[in-house]
């Protein structure tokens, strides 16, 4: 079969959909095999064991970093481990859903599916929730090596007051080991574990709208790091654009098109004050995150706009 | 291309409803204290353009760490003025943590102020003193600072009202610190004491420092410790409070 047999069989696919009795325009049957086969494939990808294994390494080691005093241990260890979490989650998200369809149409399998009564939307919900649920398989393990070596920490720690405190009242000791506990693990670490996911989906449903129409999966990658930078600076350049300065009319537009365009990534960066000691109040935990899984869906429905008139 | 300018409009729209948005969340999370930091090219001058891109990548903590490991190592070497130099940076960079501008105000005004005080290479003692008490303003105005930045936390309104105490003799002072420090949830229950205590050595306080003690007396046993008696009685020697309001003297 030549290409343009398999090119034909794959636009015809999508423009008319063979109508037979009991076929369902979107089936989660459907939508959940792709998932489970781009995350084997994902799996099998060496990229992923690399960054996961030095995030964990990295997550690992943070236990033998700066043992100052005890806060500040466990705000350097919170640091390293939250840090990890968030550039790994984030190149993983990039990496991973750059390649996705270039992949596909390198190796021809995406004429395959589409060749397949399995419209666009359901190709990308699966390819992209193949990557959600990697996403979320690598932030529970890290998360799962975060916390073991923050217990490990704080026990050691508070068998050392412990030892330390005879001769103290019980009340003082108490008061000692409840502090130690406190600024171990608080429910604000949790909510900027989820915050840290949000952000890598974010970027994942982003980085398949590029690819979408990128060349070449590196285009996609170097944009996507572009992004990343000025969706960090976004913020700033919001407030100037938005508020009555001196700037020219130049920089007004340039400030504008920038706050249009990039997504506030800032507002998904909680974990640098959450360590630092400040509560996330759950209401406002909320907003951010149903705002990311908003950004998520509308990076998604433009990556479909685009795809689904691509022509393959 | 329609389908080009027509994602670009739509990329634009949702742009336009995401602005007001992300500006309400924004000033949300900075009434929560979030996003606290001060990044300005004053501070990439000084930590350079690598480390000033991390810090704007959501990485400025893990670089105000870095930062407060260096101070570390430079107090190791008594290198105050560098000590100074990347205590402000870490500060800037991470605001909202408490040990970085306790650690800051403790080098400045208890470390480099004595290092000052007996530094051999300058004779002249009126110098000596005087560039003690440039460090302890240094150790001020870091406390000062951090107050500034995280006013809903107790920690550094004590270390405040210790420095007044220690460094300055300002006991009114550190008992106006000690009972903000009081009213803040979080507190150590000491605090309430020691405001009364510092009240208690304020002249010119005295009546009012009495009345505090007192309160903290009645309150039960568990209030009467050694020093609030000690305070106590002092006062009431010196107020000439009536024999029959006086408290009973403490056992032998």
């Amino acid at each position: 079969m030549t290409s343009s047999h398999l090119r034909k069989s794959a636009t015809s696919a999508e423009d008319n959909p063979p109508v037979r009795p009991g076929y369902s325009p979107f089936s989660a049957a459907r939508v959940a095999a792709l998932i489970g086969n781009n995350l084997t494939e994902l799996v099998r990808l060496k990229v992923f064991y690399f960054l996961l294994l030095f995030a964990l390494l990295l997550i690992g080691s943070s236990i033998f970093m700066a043992q100052l005093s005890f806060q500040q241990e466990f705000q350097v260890l919170k640091d390293v481990s939250l840090g990890a979490m968030s550039i790994f989650t984030s190149l993983l998200a990039i990496v991973a859903t750059a390649q996705l369809i270039p992949r596909d149409i390198e190796e021809r399998t995406i004429y395959t599916i589409l060749a397949k009564p399995v419209p666009r939307y359901e190709y990308l919900a699966g390819k992209l929730g193949g990557v959600l649920l990697l996403l979320l398989l690598s932030l529970v393990a890290m998360t799962a090596v975060f916390f073991a070596v923050l217990f490990v920490r704080q026990q050691i720690l508070v068998s050392e007051t412990l030892h330390q405190a005879s001769g103290l009242r019980p009340e003082q000791v108490q008061a000692a080991t409840a502090a130690l506990r406190a600024s171990a693990f608080t429910w604000s670490l949790g909510a900027g574990i989820v915050i840290i996911y949000l952000k890598a989906a974010l970027l994942a449903a982003l980085t398949l709208f590029i690819s979408t129409f990128a060349t070449s999966n590196i285009f996609t990658i170097f944009v996507m790091v572009f992004i990343y930078f000025i969706g960090h600076l976004q913020a700033t350049a919001r407030d100037y654009w938005l508020q009555q300065n001196g700037a020219g009319w130049i920089a007004k537009t340039f400030l504008a098109l920038v706050a249009l365009a990039f997504p506030d990534l800032q507002l998904f960066n909680l974990v640098d004050d959450i360590v630092a000691g400040t509560a996330i109040p759950a209401g406002l935990f909320a907003q951010t995150a149903v705002l990311g899984c908003v950004y998520t869906s509308v990076y998604f429905f433009f990556a479909w706009v685009v795809f689904h008139g691509k022509e393959l | 291309m329609i389908r080009g300018a027509l994602v670009a409009l739509l990329l634009l729209g949702f742009g336009a409803l995401r602005v007001p948005i992300e500006s309400a969340l924004t000033a949300q999370h900075r009434s929560a204290y979030f996003h606290t930091a001060q990044l300005n090219l004053g501070l990439r001058e000084q930590i350079g353009q690598l480390g000033f891109l991390a810090a704007l990548s959501g990485f400025r903590s893990l670089v105000a760490d870095m930062i407060f490991i260096q101070a570390h190592v430079a107090w190791e070497n008594t290198e105050w003025g560098r000590v100074l130099l990347l205590f402000r940076e870490a500060t800037t960079l991470q605001p909202r943590s408490i040990l970085f501008w306790d650690m800051a105000a403790w080098h400045m005004a208890w470390n480099a102020s004595v290092a000052a005080l007996r530094d051999e290479s300058q004779p002249n003692e009126t110098l000596r003193r005087k560039a003690a008490q440039e460090y302890i303003g240094l150790g001020k105005d870091f406390l000062e600072r951090g107050i500034r930045n995280n006013p809903d936390r107790p920690q550094l309104y004590e270390s405040l009202a210790r420095l007044e105490k220690d460094k300055l003799g300002d006991h009114a002072g550190a008992a106006r610190l000690y009972a903000q420090a009081a009213r803040l949830p979080g507190t150590m229950e000491y605090v309430e004491r020691f405001a009364a205590y510092e009240l208690s050595y304020a002249p010119g306080e005295e009546r009012a420092a009495y009345d505090a003690l007192h309160a903290l007396y009645q309150r039960g046993p568990h209030e009467r410790l050694p020093t609030l008696l000690k305070r106590l009685k002092f006062l009431e020697k010196k107020l000439d409070i009536p024999l029959d309001q006086r408290i009973p003297d403490p056992e032998p």
